[in-house]
């Protein structure tokens, strides 16, 4: 078998930010698989060198558009355990509130306007609006639900202003985040259906056995802080990630892969957090899950969409609970004096478990930051989804081939987007 | 260009950045559906997989060029592009990757932007308009979305888009916000700043951050003159101005002045 056979996309649609992925199959067998990032050309690490501690925030904001408030909550994480700070209880609520309305928003744009089209045969949303309307409307207005959350407390919905080192600058009135309620308790009905609707979808036939990370805090589904745990296990303070995990340098990528000691690749994100905190979740989470057909663990990555719809079902019932007993504080933020040292924050992206380090001298000025995101982590877990998938579809032509794959690279909402990366797929048959 | 009867094509096209200004788009989410009616989404690859080919009416440019390669993808991009409008500080001003331009020695050398050739594409991150024609710029870290849609509008009625240069002080007043500066003592960047954001810094209880860059003509000495009055030292003004537009000439110049 000397036939040479070979795919290109140049640009993988749908998806934050741009990559690459490669298939060789020669000789009828799977050789490589490689999904590549190329390195953002950003250097946020570097240029947060010599900024105040009170900047890193604003500036992490900027690494991603679809998710401001992971990176501004691990950053002010990081720097509030540093300089021994503990947010008040409003505080925090206010904090997992904001972090809900991100859920949503990036939940509901990744379930409906990237991910489901997939499933149904669409380019994308739009073309999708021809044909059902009224589900794209749906979504839409779900999706501005969270908005909504991320525009009144946060002043907008892309890179919010209202997010500080201890809190925030103003609190909302209770009068401001009521106004919210009819919107949300639509919201609510309509997160339930959108569970529904991706619940009925055919899903490819594959599972892996996934090892699953992602932050855990008794009594509450992890969003905005807990301990870094996993299914082996594992469960260590977030201060403690980098004696259990190591970045590696992949040669033929600009990219680091993460891989968990002893284990190697692991997944972060919904499918993580379901598994390792399924029973932290409402009853009608659960329900409306079960209903679509999972169990108290999901290992099949397609599935993911469900398990996001799931998600957001439980963000809209818990930003709910959270207006419900919301009392405005009486002071927006607790203030923050720096000392030399190292500080760590650890919150849950909508893609999973964003992870920062800060090292800050007496003025709190940053000597080194350290930030590991979510779609890094994730990296070797999509290539060995490929290599599955494929493995078990050789026999398909190329362009069904090539659909199955670009599929399973956007099960993981890949958020390549922090810089410019250029994404191609290509399969090499030889 | 586009035939009679036929929807105006657009395009968004990205260069490195955070992917929020192309989400703003997406996040007009009571307009999408209409915007999209009145236009063919010929190439957008965050939203779709469709592509159609060049030439375009209008192509929305997110990001900055700080690789070779997208220095000559600009230009094929001009090429076919009947209108070309930048979104966002990195497409106008090279965004916070624009830092390094002033890392180093380089804070102590005034920078050409005239000549493109002269840059080194590796080493700095420069706006779209150091590259090629730009038509229209739309400010801000992230687009303000009414400025987003009364640009896709005016440009779908071929009329001009209404975008106001005055400074964010005049958004303070028409929102009724008290001056954090004048009664809080509160560092604002506003003075300097463009308008667009709708003053929300000032109204969240914070000083203007400068993410929509330098309006026409600011006055940068008396900014300065405040701030110190106000009890600031220079470096803190310097990290100020030295953000996400700290490459915009305005701004880049008083810094540089400043660190002197």
């Amino acid at each position: 078998m000397s036939e040479t056979r070979e795919i290109r996309t140049d640009y993988l649609a749908r998806v934050e930010g741009e990559g690459a992925m490669l298939v060789r199959v020669r000789g009828g067998e799977l050789e490589e698989v490689q999904f590549k990032i190329f390195e953002p050309p950003r250097f946020f690490e570097a240029l947060l060198r010599g900024r105040r501690f009170t900047e890193a925030p604003d500036i992490t904001a900027r690494i991603c558009g679809i998710c401001p408030i992971a990176y501004m909550a691990s950053s002010a994480q990081a720097m509030e355990r540093l300089c021994g700070v503990e947010l008040t209880e409003p505080v925090r609520l206010l904090r997992r509130l904001v972090y809900c309305g991100e859920w949503i928003e990036s939940h509901v744009l990744h379930v409906v306007m990237l991910h489901l089209p997939d499933f149904l045969g669409y380019d994308g949303a739009v073309e999708l609006a021809r044909d059902r309307r009224d589900l794209v409307e749906l979504a839409l207005r779900l999706k501005k639900t969270g908005n909504e959350l991320m525009r009144v407390i946060g002043g907008r919905e892309v890179h919010p202003v209202n997010f500080r080192v201890g809190g925030f600058y103003r609190a909302p009135t209770a009068a401001e985040l009521r106004e919210l309620v009819p919107e949300l308790e639509w919201a609510r009905e309509a997160a339930r259906e959108l569970v529904r609707i991706v619940g009925a979808l055919e899903f490819p036939d594959y599972e892996r056995d996934y090892v699953f990370v992602a932050l855990r805090q008794p009594g509450e589904y992890a969003i905005e802080r807990g301990r870094i745990a996993s299914s082996t296990g594992l469960d260590i303070d977030v201060s403690e990630y980098e004696r259990h995990f190591t970045e590696t340098h992949v040669a033929r990528s600009n990219a680091l892969h993460s891989s968990l000691d002893g284990v190697g690749a692991y997944l972060v994100g919904p499918l993580a957090r379901y598994a390792l905190n399924y029973e932290e979740l409402s009853d009608e989470a659960k329900a409306a899950a079960e209903e679509a057909g999972l169990g108290q663990v999901c290992r099949n990555p397609f599935q993911s969409i469900v398990v996001r719809a799931v998600e957001t079902l439980y963000a809209v019932e818990e930003a709910l609970r959270i207006i419900a007993s919301y009392e405005r504080p009486s002071e927006p933020a607790v203030e923050c004096a720096p000392r030399a040292g190292t500080g760590h924050g650890c919150t849950e992206a909508p893609r999973g478990i964003c992870w920062h380090r800060y090292a800050l001298d007496a003025e709190g000025f940053i000597l080194d930051a350290k930030i590991v995101p979510p779609t890094a982590q994730n990296q070797r877990s999509i290539e060995e989804d490929l290599v599955g998938v494929v493995r078990d579809r050789l026999e398909l032509p190329d362009e069904e081939l090539a659909h199955v794959c670009e599929q399973a690279i956007r099960n993981y909402d890949p958020c390549i987007s922090c810089a410019t990366h250029f994404l191609r797929f290509e399969v090499i048959r030889e | 260009m586009t035939s009679v009867g036929s929807k105006p094509k657009l395009a968004v096209w990205k260069f490195a950045s955070c992917d929020g200004c192309q989400l703003t788009f997406l996040d007009c989410e009571d307009e999408l559906l209409a915007m999209a009616e009145g236009m063919e989404i010929a190439y957008f690859p965050e939203a779709t997989s469709a592509e159609v080919e060049g030439p375009y009416d209008v192509s929305l440019v997110e990001g900055s060029i700080t690789t070779a390669h997208d220095a000559e993808r600009i230009h094929e991009i001009r090429e076919q592009s009947r209108l070309l409008v930048t979104i966002g500080a990195c497409a106008t001003s090279g965004g916070i990757q624009a830092l390094r331009n002033v890392a180093d020695v380089r804070e102590w050398i005034p920078l050409v932007y005239a000549t493109p050739g002269f840059i080194s594409t590796l080493e700095t991150s420069t706006p779209i308009a150091d590259h090629v024609q730009v038509d229209l710029e739309l400010r801000g870290c992230p687009i303000s979305k009414s400025q987003l849609v009364e640009t896709v509008s005016a440009l779908l009625n071929a009329r001009r888009p209404r975008i106001p240069t005055t400074s964010v002080c005049v958004e303070c007043k028409a929102r009724g916000t008290p001056c954090v500066a004048v009664a809080e003592g509160t560092p604002c960047l506003g003075p300097v700043t463009q308008s667009g954001c709708g003053a929300i810094c000032p109204a969240y209880g914070r000083g203007c951050y400068g993410c929509f860059g330098p309006m026409e003509s600011p006055n940068m000495a008396a900014l300065a003159r405040q701030w110190r009055e106000l009890g600031v030292e220079n470096a803190d003004l310097v990290r100020a101005l030295r953000t996400f537009n700290a490459n915009a000439p305005a701004f880049r110049d008083a810094s540089a002045e400043l660190t002197r």
